[in-house]
């Protein structure tokens, strides 16, 4: 109970912050509190106990308006697509297989599909919530370029985050979310202040701080940039 | 007037906001509980190197398991690879450094549950 009137008090504040109308707010809330608070935290803080984290059904969404982008918000919510192979937590979603573990047939599950008429009001209430904001710094990301072969190379080989991220599908790690929809999803200043330091927005998160300079961040969000426009789901 | 009070509370809603997701790392974890989280993704649910992400690994994850190769690691060198990463001890990237998500004392609980998986202790495996 008191974590919706926190809710409520969110989206109220984010959208008087935002100039949203209360109506579209009212509406809105109701979205999230029927539809979205039972998987994702909508009013932090992120858990810091472990139980806490392998029980995450979703992911927190306390700060999605720092987070995703808009129009692919609005969009993957009336045709939600998996983003992470193994679920949130893969260690509830794997088996010793023949050779390797694996992820179980079945699992993790799917999410709900919304009409277009509520997926706009969701996107609306969620892109109003911006915790975290003070990790943010608008306009860090400077577009630029990466030859392919450059960025695989430093996202493999020189940082190895490929043991944990698919870079095509079929191809790569399991336990982390897929990175070549990424740059689709995510703000280009969030997946930089995520990169630098994943314990500041998720204290408990399985993304390790590789300690990355600021040039290999750019790099990065080049790369995944340039790899969601190779690849089109 | 009006103009300052509206400021106030737009001052308080975002610093709420802020404030709301401000967090930090509580209690201490057991290391079977911190190995589970962090290092079965490619180390294995039983520890053997066979995690979920091994498919398209260059370099196999260290087998846990395997008592002749634990035994010649140090606590202290399996303390260092766990907080620094691979690189630290001149093995592959795709170790990672877990000093961000993991305190000190997590680590070295990490380390005496590696000990439980290889049932070693440094030189004891010949």
């Amino acid at each position: 109970m008191n974590s919706r009137r926190h809710l409520h008090a969110y989206l109220l504040l984010g959208g008087f912050a935002l100039g949203i109308t209360q109506s579209t707010l009212a509406s809105a809330t109701d979205i999230l509190k029927k539809d979205c608070a039972q998987c994702h935290n909508l009013t932090g803080p992120a858990a810091t106990a472990l139980k806490a984290l392998w029980e995450r059904k979703g992911p927190d969404l306390f700060y999605a308006g720092n987070k995703y982008k808009r129009d692919w918000l609005e969009s993957w919510l009336q045709k939600p697509a998996r983003i992470r192979p193994a679920g949130m937590y893969y260690g509830n979603h794997v088996e010793r297989g023949a050779k390797s573990d694996e992820i179980k047939a079945a699992t993790p599950p799917s999410h709900p599909v919304l009409s277009s008429a509520d997926a706009k009001s969701a996107t609306e209430a969620l892109m109003s919530l911006r915790a975290n904001s003070v990790l943010i710094k608008p306009g860090e990301y400077k577009p630029g370029s990466i030859p392919m072969s450059m960025g695989e190379m430093l996202f493999d080989k020189f940082r190895g985050c490929m043991a944990c991220h698919e870079i095509e599908p079929g191809y790569g790690g399991l336990s982390g979310p897929e990175v070549h929809t990424a740059a689709r999803r995510l703000q280009e200043d969030y997946m930089i202040s995520f990169m630098r330091n994943p314990q500041a927005w998720d204290p408990r998160s399985f993304m390790p701080n590789k300690s990355l300079n600021d040039a290999d961040l750019q790099k990065l969000v080049h790369y995944l940039r340039a790899l969601s426009e190779e690849n089109t789901k | 007037m009006k103009k300052t009070i509206a400021r106030q509370l737009l001052g308080s809603a975002l610093g709420l906001i802020i404030l709301g997701s401000q967090t930090t790392v509580s209690a201490e974890e057991t290391g079977e509980a911190l190995y589970k989280t962090y290092c079965s993704q490619c180390h294995g649910i039983k520890g053997d190197g066979m995690g979920v992400n091994v498919r398209d690994m260059s370099v196999q994850p260290r087998d846990h398991t395997d008592r002749v190769a634990m035994s010649s690691r140090s606590d202290a060198d399996l303390f260092k690879v766990v907080k620094e990463g691979g690189q630290a001890i001149s093995k592959s990237v795709l170790m990672p450094p877990w000093a961000g998500a993991m305190s000190d004392n997590e680590i070295n609980s990490v380390v005496k549950h590696m000990r439980v998986l290889c049932q070693c202790q440094h030189g004891s495996g010949s």
